[in-house]
């Protein structure tokens, strides 16, 4: 099936005129001699070619979006910073958006456009500010220059997280930075830093210490002298969070960032946390400012009139003070300083100043931005955790955009249905599943609720209609039977004896391979069931640290309380059953434990001390056990609540006793799940913060995947084994597919060094689908479908530039059926065929014949592939097989493909009939030129001739409501696209009309035929008779093929 | 961060002269790799015809461009020869597949293609004098191999009532010197903001010029569909009728 035929000698000299150059091309492809080690140096872009990801959203809940920005003067342009998603920007007024930034990281903090060219200069800040327990991180500043089709880094590496970008509208080379900062340590990469060389370089004009970052830089929007700068002392760890203390505060700085003073007059006394902070364009001495203070009484929204020289408390409702770490965002109306909108759990507005509030229209709860139009203050637009919503009624209602698909999913799973559903859950959105392909695209219809709050683990049970879901902290885990429409929340309750059981927020569920209604769920112990969660047995001792320091979750919070769950630890984090034997499980947990049974739970070893160069008490963030070896599991560990971003990924083979590092310097950002394949064990797949990574030497060697894949956090990685999908939940991009990764299996030493490498390939099944699409309207997200025509993979060792490439398909007979596009890029390249021939060639009329667009599908079996590449020929071969749910038996498929092909022969047949009909009359019309006597002669011909093309085919009208009674033509046309794009027998209305059409073609034949014998005969006569040039007609085939 | 593109590159390449290439290297290098410069600028017409690949249907096309700025694409389908794209120097028509009637491209759109007037046969040929500025972006791979990026600056053209930058994205094959892939922008339609990307390969010699007689056009990470050409005439005469709009008594013949 892949013999490679090289037919010719060594391509000729046409190519050498003025390039010397293939033959020098092949740098990056050469093999490294050790084959031993099997070490693969194509990367990355030379290698993935095709190989493309997928991204099927959803969209219907959006995520969380962090910062919006509008255009100056184009009120149709705005920008969505978003948690996990990069940047988007719509054109339309917010219609739609459209992604901008997704080679960088994705987590975002604030968007910028420069005043003097916003059309132009954009910046970026990344990492995201609302630092709730799963934020992801960013890695520095980057600009535009170019309205963001290219992008630059323009620095502050280790920034993490930046807060603001403030450019002086007089001057665009002055720029001023804020610095949140790094959220789990320490670091003195923060505070306020200011550019007066457009970006080249930057000096700290304002900083505490390295705790204490800038949580928000305001200039002035009337004096770009004026700044203002919040600074925030906050701090993360795996098991608490701090908001808050005596380095927090505000301050002013009157000479362009020179030397800064507190403005806390009327300020509480005592420590302060999280400060909001807003400038009214329109009055620039009104200042909001909303506090989080040591006293309840204290916090909540300050005004000031007089450019920050004093300040008098308003206000502190419930939507003003709560969760400051999340919703410090407060914004003022351009035209009005006396309105006023303040992020929250539901967001609130007011229109007195700051006196009284009434909350936000429905929408999706948390609230992080507002922007108001800037020619109309009714219409704004909100960022939430749910997407951005716009409203043109001044928040009253407000209604979501709906083609953002940046939803955070915290974990993935897959079923075996065809074509597969997808599972998983969503940051504050929930849990879902919904189908990897589907008729017309994957909308948000398609989509299914099957848990509610923030959602997490969902697992298909591996028989039965029933979906396993969860919320926070294992506070509910759902048993959902589909069918009926069923809950029942199973979660491992406390029984007598139990100490308080200790779940993770991202509680860890496992299935079973061997045992179908068996069901693991770890808290601080492995707890199972074997009826799908009724019944529970600890099949474990306690398997974390029990560090008690580590458990203070009702201290969390700092100067606002926050327990949420969120930040609950020493727990089980991950759950693995060996494939190969149940009585091998592994079990990691978040306080960096890595305990393996052999004996199905009876006795447990903490093997993480055997692993070298891991820190102490790093999360385990994944465990996968092998289908390679019973002792094999690979091990991902994720150091970045501990402020260590270092990629931990190792292998063992021995259950644990010895491990291999397996990470390289190729890995960019800490590492949170790995996926091994099931057939190359030398090939994985690895999620990081920065998105995937893929080695196929067994990690000597990873490659970013960036194809349409954006630099998304990779939360989880499943391979469907059907397929060979890596099917992936990101934590900003929803769902991503990269379909049939089975070519990366072949990608070895070997095959490298070949000119053209065919992949192997499953037979394609020949899909009898011919249903109707979606309903999704242009402003909706629709994921892609897979494609499911037949394919053609193969790997070129170099691009192909010089002398013609083609691909042909051959039937068995040798009869040429197709000519597929060439795919010539260095790598894989995947050409597909929709395994029809070309479609009939229809008789010349006036207008088109609808029916006729198409080809017939092909009978399933073996196609020769010939592909030319200069002047050496490679051959493989493409296998079509039916479809194995096809309702057509043996006889009735015979019966479609002959009766599809007797009206494509009609189709034909009818068009050379009208080709010699155009033929005679172009020679009758000459003729009539020549003088009266022969014109007299000719006419009647004509007259006939047009008389019985007009039976035969459309010759007046158009293509639209001016369309004509159909003929002959246009009825052979319209039954043949009524049989072949059908995949059922035809119909004995079918086959009568197919009777008396047959008849009809007959007797236009005939009269053709008659008239060759007589008035056409006379007709070639007359032109020789008067020495006009005879008239030669194609021969059939020469017609067809012309 | 360009010089430091530059200098990694020089650390790949054994060349020292390949590591300080400049942009003006890289297109003269590319017109003399071509035929040259000189001739270049004698030709005075393209004629190419080829086929548009899709699925399983082939169009046969066949596009004309003249040193003066007209052009037209005709394609058939059923036998029928439907134009799209004409310019005749003022006006820019298409034939409207439902009525089979030519009509005028909006305003806009026609004075946006009178801009391109001078680009002939090349935008890059002497794309000085035609004032367009042309900036080294630096190196990246694409379909596999090594290039070089560089964005080209042409007049301004109007979207929407607005004046934007014409620019497009140039990666030359760092061996070659061919430009084998092109990107622009969207600016406008429901593919607004995605990226428009054309690969150039076959590339074969036509009176001592090389052309590509494979071009595929597609959106940026989707789907192309590729046009192959199977000859390519140059300086031939083409009837002005070719290029001119029926007229509205004409159009229903």
């Amino acid at each position: 099936m892949r013999k490679i035929l090289v037919a010719a000698s060594v391509a000729a000299s046409l190519l050498t005129v003025s390039f010397i150059t293939e033959a020098n091309s092949i740098t990056g492809l050469s093999v490294k001699s050790d084959k031993n080690k099997k070490f693969i140096p194509l990367k990355g872009k030379s290698l993935f070619g095709d190989l493309k990801a997928r991204q099927i959203g959803p969209a219907l809940m959006s995520g969380r979006i962090i910062d919006l920005e509008n255009h100056p003067t184009n009120d149709r342009v705005f920008y969505a910073g978003t948690a996990g998603g990069g940047v988007w920007r719509t054109s339309n007024g917010g219609a739609t958006f459209q992604p901008i930034f997704d080679d960088h990281p994705q987590s975002i903090g604030a968007v910028a456009l420069d005043p003097t060219k916003p059309d132009k200069n954009i910046w970026v800040g990344t990492g995201e500010i609302w630092t709730r327990n799963s934020v992801s991180v960013g890695d520095g500043l980057y600009k535009s220059t170019d309205g963001g089709v290219n992008w630059e880094k323009v620095g502050f590496q280790n920034s993490e997280r930046i807060s603001s970008i403030e450019i002086n509208p007089n001057n665009p080379n002055e720029i001023y930075v804020g610095v949140l900062g790094a959220l789990w340590g320490d670091s003195d990469e923060r505070g306020v830093y200011k550019s007066t060389d457009g970006g080249k370089s930057w000096d700290k004009i304002l900083y505490v210490s390295a705790t204490t970052g800038a949580s928000d830089l305001i200039m002035d929007p009337n004096n770009p002298n004026i700044l203002y700068a919040s600074m925030w002392e906050f701090r993360r760890t795996g098991w608490s969070f701090s908001s808050g203390g005596l380095e927090s505060a505000l301050y002013k700085s009157v000479d362009a960032g020179k030397s800064w003073e507190k403005i806390h007059k009327g300020f509480p006394d005592g420590k302060l946390g999280r400060i909001a902070l807003a400038v009214a364009p329109s009055d620039s001495k009104r200042l909001y400012a909303v506090l989080e203070t040591e006293k309840d009484s204290d916090k909540g929204l300050y005004r000031s009139d007089d450019a920050g020289a004093s300040w008098k408390h308003l206000n502190n409702d419930f939507e003003l003070v709560v969760r400051p770490f999340y919703f410090s965002r407060i914004v003022v109306d351009p035209r009005n300083p006396d309105v006023v909108a303040k992020g929250g759990l539901s967001g609130s507005i007011s229109r007195d100043g700051g006196k009284t509030f009434r909350n936000l229209g429905s929408m999706h709860a948390d609230i992080h931005d507002f922007v108001f139009d800037i020619n109309n203050s009714d219409r704004m637009f909100v960022a939430t955790d749910g997407g951005v919503y716009r409203t043109w009624d001044g928040g009253t209602t407000m209604e979501i955009v709906e083609n953002i698909p940046v939803s955070q999913f915290y974990h993935v799973s897959v079923d075996n249905k065809e074509p597969y559903n997808v599972y998983g859950g969503l940051q504050d959105n929930g849990s879902w599943y919904g189908p990897s392909s589907s008729p017309g695209g994957i909308e948000a219809r398609d989509w299914n609720s099957v848990g509610f709050g923030d959602g997490f683990r969902v697992l298909k049970h591996p028989t039965k209609d029933i979906v396993y879901s969860e919320m926070q902290g294992a506070e509910n885990i759902w048993r959902y039977d589909i069918k009926q429409n069923q809950t029942k929340t199973i979660q491992p309750l406390a029984e007598e004896g139990d100490p308080k059981l200790r779940f993770n927020w991202n509680t860890p569920i496992e299935t079973s391979h061997h045992k179908p209604d068996r069901l693991f769920v770890g808290s601080q112990f492995v707890h199972v069931s074997d009826d799908m969660g009724d019944t529970w047995k600890k099949i474990s001792p306690d398997l974390t640290t029990n560090d008690p320091a580590k458990q203070n979750q009702e201290d969390s919070g700092g100067l606002s309380a926050d327990n949420s769950g969120a930040e609950n630890h020493t727990t089980i984090f991950t759950i693995a059953e060996s494939p190969l034997d149940r009585k091998i499980l592994w079990v990691g947990t978040d306080d960096g434990n890595v305990q393996v049974s052999k004996n199905g739970g009876k006795t447990w070893s903490n093997v993480v001390k055997n692993i070298p160069g891991l820190p102490a008490n790093t999360w385990v963030a994944h465990i996968e056990a092998s289908v390679h070896g019973k002792g094999t599991a690979y091990a991902v560990f994720d150091g970045h609540t501990n402020n260590d971003t270092s990629a931990y990924v190792y292998k063992t083979t021995d259950y644990g006793k010895t491990w291999s590092n397996i990470g390289s310097n190729d890995l960019y950002g800490f590492a949170r799940n790995i996926q091994e394949d099931y057939v190359n064990s030398d090939l994985l797949f690895l999620g990081t913060e920065f998105g995937l990574y893929v080695t196929v030497d067994s990690g000597q060697s990873w490659s970013l995947f960036d194809n349409n894949m954006p630099r998304t956090a990779v939360h989880y990685i499943e391979l469907q084994k059907q397929t060979n999908d890596i099917v992936m939940g990101t934590h900003g991009r929803g769902v991503i597919i990269i379909d049939d990764i089975s070519p990366l299996r072949e990608v070895t030493a070997e095959n490298l060094e070949k000119d053209v490498h065919f992949f192997a390939t499953k037979p394609a099944t020949i899909i009898e689908e011919s249903g109707f699409g979606g309903g999704s309207k242009e402003t909706q997200f629709v994921g892609p479908n897979p494609n499911r025509q037949a394919q053609l993979k193969y790997l070129l060792k170099k691009r192909h530039i010089f002398g013609k490439m083609k691909i042909e398909l051959y039937d068995k007979s040798g009869d040429k059926i197709a000519d597929l596009p060439a795919g010539k890029s260095k790598g894989i390249n995947i050409v597909s065929w929709n395994g029809r021939m070309k479609p009939p060639k229809v008789a010349k009329g006036k207008t088109f014949t609808f029916g006729a667009f198409t080809g017939p599908q092909v009978p399933a079996g073996t196609y020769k592939v010939v592909m030319t590449k200069g002047k050496k020929t490679y051959e493989s071969e493409i296998e079509l097989v039916n479809d194995k749910s096809s309702l057509l038996k043996s006889k009735e498929r015979k019966s479609l493909q002959k009766t599809t092909m007797d009206l494509y022969d009609m189709s034909q047949d009818l068009a050379y009939q009208v080709y010699q009909i155009d033929e005679y009359l172009a020679k009758a019309n000459e003729l009539s030129k020549i003088n009266g006597d022969v014109k007299a002669q000719a006419q009647p011909v004509i007259e006939k001739l047009n008389q019985l093309k007009d039976t035969l085919v459309i010759t007046k009208g158009d293509n639209y409501v001016g369309s004509v009674e159909p003929q002959l033509r246009e009825k052979i046309s319209k039954l043949y696209g009524k049989v072949s794009g059908s995949f059922v027998a035809p119909s004995k209305a079918e086959i009568n009309n197919l009777q008396l059409l047959k008849k009809e073609l007959s007797e236009a034949t005939k009269k053709l035929n008659g008239m060759k014998g007589n008035e056409l005969s006379k007709l070639l006569s007359l032109a020789s008779s008067n020495n006009i040039k005879g008239l030669r007609i194609k021969s059939f085939d020469e017609f067809i093929d012309s | 961060m360009k010089k430091f593109a530059l200098l990694l590159a020089a650390g790949f390449m054994s060349s020292v002269a390949m590591a300080e290439v400049t942009k003006d290297e890289i297109i003269n290098t590319y017109f003399e790799n071509t035929g040259g410069l000189e001739a270049w600028g004698k030709v005075e017409s393209i004629r190419m015809t080829g086929e548009f690949n899709q699925g399983s249907m082939k169009f046969p096309v066949t596009l004309v461009q003249m040193k003066d700025g007209r052009s037209y694409m005709e394609f058939e389908f059923q036998g029928k020869k439907l134009k799209q794209g004409v310019f005749d120097g003022e006006t820019v028509w298409s034939t409207n597949f439902m009525t089979m009637k030519a009509e005028k491209a909006d305003s806009e759109q026609t004075e946006n293609t009178k801009l391109n007037i001078n680009d002939f046969p090349d935008a890059l040929y002497n794309y000085k004098e035609k004032g367009y500025s042309l900036e080294m972006l630096g190196e990246e791979t694409i379909d596999g191999v090594e290039t070089y990026k560089l964005k080209l600056t042409k007049e301004p053209v109007t979207i929407e009532g607005k004046k934007v930058d014409d620019v497009t994205y140039y990666y030359f094959d760092k061996d070659s010197m061919i430009p084998l892939v092109q990107e622009t922008e969207i600016k406008s339609g429901p593919a607004k903001g995605q990226i428009s990307q054309v690969k150039a390969s076959d590339f074969q010699e036509v009176e001592g010029l090389y052309f590509p007689f494979s071009i595929a056009q597609g959106i940026k990470g989707g789907q192309s569909a590729p046009i192959e050409i199977k000859t390519i005439e140059l300086n031939v005469d083409v009837d002005p009728s070719e290029f001119s709009m029926p007229k509205a008594d004409e159009k229903n013949k």
